[in-house]
């Protein structure tokens, strides 16, 4: 019995000794280095918390943070919504008339995109839309801080189209589809008179 | 009429002094168990966050008082009380400095122990007022420790009072200085009574005290249940033991127990062990350090100073050492500090027959 509370002291000494060095090491704020710098790992000294929004920590420019979409660039393939995991991205397509314009690498845009939502609420942040993305349109920034008092405002909305100017490609749409149709069934029609 | 207002006035001042020392404490054990644990504690609340506990007073005053349906209100209720009272009343009987004392009982020692008891009696009522498992848990350990550890505790002090022979605080107090009216000897053998200092403490006076001081402090942690020996309260296994159900003031008057219990039973080790009132420095010759340093305002100054001493190992304790399990508490309690606690007292016996 003497031995265990002999040894009960001592290790109970040590584990105080170790803490009263702490307390009374260095209370130095950390100062903020990026991962990538040599001595990340090795600063021991001082104090560990980080004061986040006084203090930040660098992160890579290539890091997988919230996604942006660049509009202009779309060509509403809708690659991105069929490969999203969790369905958190929601496109509404309108057919234009003819192609009414090029993304910055010289692709044809044909496809109006009434609606491009992505509810950041949802996304797990697995960056395949980006990856499947055939202009690079759609991407990850370095953004991570976003808190938002309602849950709707999680929810981004990249189309720039207001509502009339979709209803009014819609009607253009209608129209040349009902004007196909029409030239189709005459042509059809014409195929039957001459038969 | 005077008479009573005194009193009014002690008592109001005694609790003002608990409530400003819980803050404090609060504050404290933030910041120590930060700086130990290579944090910052509250930064953002004042400089250097030392408004934070005040802030937390605010919140929880202005928060809702729940009683759970299920409750038994009236023990519900009255168990916060009977925690801080019972806590608050032990106050009643310790000196602060030479004659300065808020009662100078002639039982002031049988008097504390007494009264402390009751706090097992308000967590046992908020436990079962609870109606909860983890409430009833928690309480059912807090008694089963508590009484466990008042035994080495209750050992320990009676190794005390055999060599004082007194169980007045205030005359243990002035034995172990240059005010005592009788002789005080170092280890027994040389005579310190002009002296004074750290040397007449009642730890030098009969060396195998120093083994009771620790029983006594390793008890006390146990009796307000201060980690190592938390288990009333384990908050991995229990939530938070017998106040989980309690919110706002309620629940400020559990911590405000359990702060005050920390001061109330480091001053009572003080007073027990470490010269109570009286200045560590001996008279050496013709530098009378140990009568420049006694007086009333020296008195409250190192009671203050060593109290505080004490509760920064209690809290330095709890954020070093991990909970012990039941059957560990109670091994030690009853294998280890039990029959320790009795061989000082039988020493302490021979002592006061053989030596002093």
């Amino acid at each position: 019995m003497f031995n265990k509370v002999a040894h009960g002291f001592k290790t109970a000494w040590k584990g105080l000794t170790l803490t009263i060095r702490h307390l009374f090491a260095s209370n130095a704020k950390r100062k903020i280095t990026p991962v990538s710098s040599d001595n990340y790992f090795k600063s021991l000294e001082g104090t560990n918390t980080i004061q986040y929004p006084k203090q930040q920590l660098p992160v890579p420019e290539v890091g997988r943070y919230q996604l942006e979409v660049e509009i202009d660039d779309c060509i509403v393939c809708d690659l991105c919504a069929k490969i999203c995991p969790v369905d958190c991205i929601d496109i509404e397509s309108i057919k234009a008339t003819e192609a009414y314009g090029q993304t910055s690498d010289g692709s044809p845009k044909r496809i109006y995109a009434a609606k491009f939502d992505i509810d950041m609420a949802k996304c797990m942040y697995c960056g395949l839309c980006t990856i499947v993305c055939p202009t690079e349109c759609i991407i990850m920034t370095n953004q991570y801080d976003r808190s938002v008092f309602e849950l709707k405002d999680l929810n981004y909305e990249f189309s720039d189209m207001t509502p009339e100017v979709a209803a009014e490609k819609r009607m253009l749409l209608d129209k040349q589809v009902a004007e196909r149709q029409a030239a189709k069934l005459a042509a059809m029609n014409k195929k039957e008179g001459d038969a | 009429m005077n008479f009573y207002i005194k009193y009014l006035i002690v008592a109001v001042g005694l609790f003002a002094f608990s409530g400003f020392f819980a803050l404090f404490g609060v504050y404290a054990e933030r910041k120590v168990s930060a700086f130990i644990q290579d944090r910052l504690g509250p930064t953002e609340t004042g400089k250097f966050g030392v408004l934070q506990t005040l802030a937390d007073v605010i919140k929880l005053l202005i928060k809702e008082s729940i009683i759970p349906a299920a409750a038994d209100k009236l023990l519900f209720m009255l168990a916060p009380a009977i925690i801080f009272i019972a806590v608050y009343m032990g106050f009643a009987a310790i000196p602060w400095a030479p004659g300065i004392a808020p009662s100078n009982l002639n039982l002031g020692l049988y008097y504390i122990f007494a009264i402390l008891s009751i706090e097992t009696l308000g967590i046992l009522m908020a436990g079962w007022g609870s109606n909860n498992k983890y409430s009833i848990l928690g309480a059912m350990r807090s008694a089963a420790q508590i009484i466990s550890y008042e035994i080495p505790a209750g050992f320990a002090i009676i190794a005390v009072i055999m060599i004082a022979q007194t169980m007045n605080l205030q005359t243990i107090s002035a034995q172990q200085g240059i005010l005592s009216s009788e002789k005080s000897t170092f280890l027994g053998i040389w005579d310190v009574s002009h002296q004074g200092g750290i040397l007449a403490w009642n730890i030098f006076r009969a060396p195998h005290l120093i083994i009771a001081f620790v029983i006594y402090f390793i008890a006390s942690l146990a009796e307000s249940n201060r980690a190592p020996f938390d288990i009333p309260e384990a908050e991995s296994e229990l939530v938070a033991g017998f106040h989980t159900e309690f919110t706002g003031m309620r629940f400020a008057f559990v911590f405000l127990a359990e702060y005050s219990m920390m001061f109330l039973v480091s001053m009572v080790a003080v007073i027990l062990f470490l010269g109570a009132w009286n200045t560590p420095l001996p008279n050496m010759g013709s530098v009378r350090l140990a009568d420049w340093t006694t007086g009333a305002a020296w008195g409250i100054f190192w009671t203050v100073l060593k109290v505080l001493a004490l509760v920064g190992v209690q809290m330095w304790i709890r954020w070093t050492l991990p909970r012990l399990r039941v059957d560990q508490l109670m091994n030690l309690c009853w294998k280890v500090l039990t029959p320790l606690a009795f061989v000082c007292m039988l020493i302490s016996g021979v002592w006061r027959l053989w030596v002093m």
